[in-house]
């Protein structure tokens, strides 16, 4: 899938003004820790999306707005506290995380997991109590309800998905602190991001060349976009 | 309803399957394929963005990595962050210019086995017009107090480098106190790079290291005022960059036979036959000083120091 994206990007973009390998790897690498850190986020935030919908308990409007707070977490924050956990003096030092595209995971996930809960949560939220109650009535489980009710509210979840998507593969301030920009002698990346590489071309007057990979940034966003409004609308022949 | 059950519970089972075998494929990399013993470690050198963005180190690199089957992870961070990186025991070697800085890190027991590696020259750089008439001043404070009495603009690093590290200590040299300059006094915050684009959208003067200059010299529209030793200006402008281990009794972790092997070879004469040959535009950005025959015992130790200073040493 990586693969396929790379090459219509490329049918998008056209002539590179770098090592064709440079580029590639770059966008693997961004690909690769966006998708992993969403689907990781998805596969948390959804549960607590549900729990926290379905739920009446004390305290829920102030976990809401944390949520919600949550959503709007400044990334050098959250990359500073990784950095600290990951680096060798931190809690999680000896796994020796620092600078590894895992570390940039951890970052990514920290951000993109409330937006996650938060919009599915508003999404879930707005599935009526009656739809809730009628698939109950027919005998389903608790879990059939929350299927029931993801369903219901699947474009709502879908936009969800893409916002922590967006929020992910954007993102400049988390990944540069904890991946530290690296790309290897043969031009290699190994935690160079497309946000990363546009930040040091600009930072070295390279205007051009980081317009360019702005325009690869875009396209991938548009890209990852179309696919997941695609796989949203086919849900099975079902309608 | 069970089928859709079933449709949803597999999708999520193969996502996570996706996305761990995405993990593991990536983080591999330290498999032992039967290579010697070092082979598929490595190295993490933190250093400075000048001898990144000049692409010195790529060059620097790739024959090492060949030579020993590792990896180099070149960090480019400034010299501040790249010696604290080093002291929280993120790197195994750092490569910087600021000596005070350097000295600091060894006397705090965190770097070892310090040596010279090269050096080139610090310039100040403006726009063409030069307002405050420095073009023709081989000396550097003459020049900074110029600056300063004419309130040009000023584009500073303010990022804790080795290259602000050196503005500073020429606006101390001056006798200007860079703490009371007013608004024509910009700080950037950023990188070498950052600070010329920004100086040369300002038409403002700024501190550079000569290499960052030339290798940026066709984005930009800066000129060299004033030149440093390596065009015979003042020796108050040079800029020598010295690379030091991470103290492996620091941090035990840290790779410190690699990060030897790298100083040994980087210091040595195939690395310093590769820093000599290093040019943009035909011009040479750094020269090597690490192979000497005459002994020089003042880089291993911080500067000033000597066995009689220190009680603890006799």
């Amino acid at each position: 899938m990586v693969d396929m994206i790379v090459d219509i990007t490329t049918a998008f973009v056209g002539e590179f003004p770098f090592e064709w390998n440079y580029i590639r790897s770059i966008i693997y690498v961004s690909l690769y820790v966006s998708l992993v850190a969403v689907t990781l986020s998805t596969l948390c935030s959804l549960p607590i999306a549900l729990l926290v919908g379905f739920k009446e308990f004390r305290g829920k409007a102030l976990l809401t707005s944390i949520i919600n707070t949550g959503m709007g977490f400044p990334s050098v924050v959250v990359g500073l506290i990784v950095l600290f956990a990951v680096s060798n003096q931190g809690p999680l030092g000896s796994l020796e995380l620092v600078f590894t595209p895992e570390a940039m995971i951890m970052s990514q996930f920290i951000l993109a997991a409330p937006v996650i809960t938060g919009v599915s949560l508003a999404a879930v939220s707005s599935v009526e109590q009656n739809v809730r109650d009628a698939a109950y009535a027919m005998g389903g489980t608790r879990l059939d309800v929350a299927l029931v009710t993801i369903k219901e509210a699947r474009y709502g979840i879908a936009t969800a998905v893409l916002a922590g998507f967006g929020r992910a593969i954007s993102e400049v301030g988390s990944v540069l602190i904890v991946g530290g920009n690296i790309a290897s002698s043969d031009g290699t990346s190994k935690t160079r991001t497309l946000t990363t590489a546009i930040q040091l071309e600009a930072r070295q007057g390279q205007y051009e060349t980081a317009m360019i990979l702005g325009a690869i940034l875009v396209v991938l966003v548009l890209l990852v976009n179309a696919i997941v409004v695609r796989l949203g609308s086919d849900d099975g022949g079902y309608r | 309803m069970t089928i859709q059950r079933r449709e949803f519970i597999a999708a999520i089972g193969s996502g996570a399957a996706v996305g761990l075998a995405g993990c593991t494929a990536l983080s591999g990399d330290d498999g032992d394929d039967g290579g010697p013993e070092i082979s598929g470690e490595t190295l993490t050198l933190t250093t400075t963005t000048s001898t990144e963005d000049t692409g010195l180190l790529d060059e620097l690199n790739a024959p090492f990595e060949d030579r020993y089957g590792v990896t180099v992870d070149t960090v480019a961070q400034g010299t501040g962050a790249a010696l604290e990186t080093a002291r929280s025991g993120d790197s195994d070697v750092v490569m910087v210019h600021a000596r005070s800085l350097e000295d600091e890190f060894i006397e705090d027991g965190y770097g070892i086995n310090r040596r010279d590696l090269m050096f080139n020259d610090f310039v100040i750089v403006g726009g063409p017009d030069d307002p405050a008439s420095i073009a023709s001043s081989d000396d550097a404070s003459e020049a900074l107090n110029a600056i300063a009495d004419s309130e040009s603009t000023f584009v500073s690093r303010g990022d804790n480098s080795g290259t602000h590290t050196k503005e500073l200590e020429l606006w101390a040299d001056a006798g200007i106190d860079s703490e009371t300059h007013g608004e024509w006094y910009v700080d950037v915050g950023g990188g070498m790079g950052e600070a010329l684009n920004r100086a040369s959208e300002l038409d403002a003067y700024t501190l550079s290291d000569r290499g960052t200059y030339l290798s940026m010299h066709g984005n930009i529209t800066l000129e060299i005022l004033v030149q440093g030793p390596v065009e015979d200006g003042p020796e108050s402008l040079m800029n020598p960059y010295g690379i030091v281990a991470v103290n492996p009794d620091a941090h035990d972790h840290v790779n410190y036979d690699l990060a030897l092997a790298y100083i040994g070879y980087i210091t040595g004469p195939e690395g310093q036959e590769i820093i000599e040959n290093y040019t943009t535009e035909d011009e040479q950005l750094f020269f090597p000083e690490a192979l000497s025959e005459a002994p020089n015992f003042q880089q291993y130790v911080p500067e000033g120091w000597s066995a009689s200073d220190d009680g603890g040493n006799s």
